[in-house]
């Protein structure tokens, strides 16, 4: 692959049933391209509890997905109410979920922690009251 | 084991994707948490909920999963089987609780995930 390969997505906040679906597309994106498996796995998960952040917490956003022959990066954008304590919110088991995201399967403060855990580079920039903006690398 | 045996074990009804019930699974994962799904699983490994949403569905396909089994009646939706037959998941749907449904698999000689990955 000569020339790097960009997929853009509207994530819709409004319905969390449909939450996933660009992830499910990516999955699917990557394995025409003939990335292995395992790489695949990384990326799709990474971006799947992003995606599902988006809608629980933000209303939405713009998910961005790079490949290029060195690394695939994903670039999650919202204007939601933002992330007042990053270091607090990375920890295993916090949440500000509310008690019905709970009773779909998530907002057991999870998400992040695996997102960080799939990829090989993390970056978070959050301002309240603004949105957050998580750059994520998984490498090939 | 084969996925044909799972639904014997679990006296479970076939959903969707039937043409694969002759598939393996290696592992097993019970769990209502997606998140937890998307921490502990490996390859090849059967999804146990008794959740019912697209979430399910989707989770499955990002861990590459072949099988779930919905257990203590749980049925899912016709979107959800769409999701599921799309990504070739073979649905299971058995009466028996969580707890049963493993203990039955785990003695018959599917063991679980391997512990959480740090």
């Amino acid at each position: 692959m000569s020339e790097e390969l960009i997929f853009r997505f509207n994530v819709d906040g409004d319905d969390f049933t449909s939450a996933g679906q660009a992830s499910v597309q990516v999955k699917k994106n990557l394995r025409q391209l003939g990335i292995d498996a395992e790489t695949i796995r990384r990326v799709s998960v990474a971006m799947y509890e992003g995606e599902i952040n988006m809608v629980i917490h933000a209303g939405g956003g713009v998910a961005e997905v790079r490949v290029t022959d060195e690394y695939i990066e994903i670039v999650l954008d919202d204007h939601g109410p933002g992330i007042k304590n990053i270091e607090e919110a990375m920890k295993a088991g916090f949440s500000t979920a509310p008690d019905t995201i709970r009773s779909l399967g998530f907002g057991a403060g999870m998400g992040l922690p695996n997102m960080k855990r799939y990829t090989d580079e993390m970056h978070i920039t959050s301002t309240v009251g603004v949105g957050t903006k998580i750059v994520m690398r998984v490498n090939i | 084991m084969k996925i044909s045996t799972m639904r014997d074990l679990l006296d479970a009804k076939v959903l969707c994707c039937e043409d694969k019930l002759g598939n393996h699974v290696y592992s097993a994962f019970g769990c209502d948490l997606m998140s937890d799904v998307l921490a502990f699983v490996d390859n090849q490994a059967v999804l146990l909920s008794g959740l019912v949403n697209p979430q399910v569905i989707r989770t499955a396909v990002m861990m590459d999963m072949n099988c779930i089994v919905f257990v203590r009646s749980k049925v899912p939706t016709a979107e959800m089987l769409e999701l599921a037959k799309e990504s070739g998941i073979v649905v299971l749907c058995t009466d028996k609780t969580m707890y049963n449904s493993c203990g039955i698999l785990y003695s018959n000689g599917l063991t679980g995930e391997r512990e959480a990955k740090k």
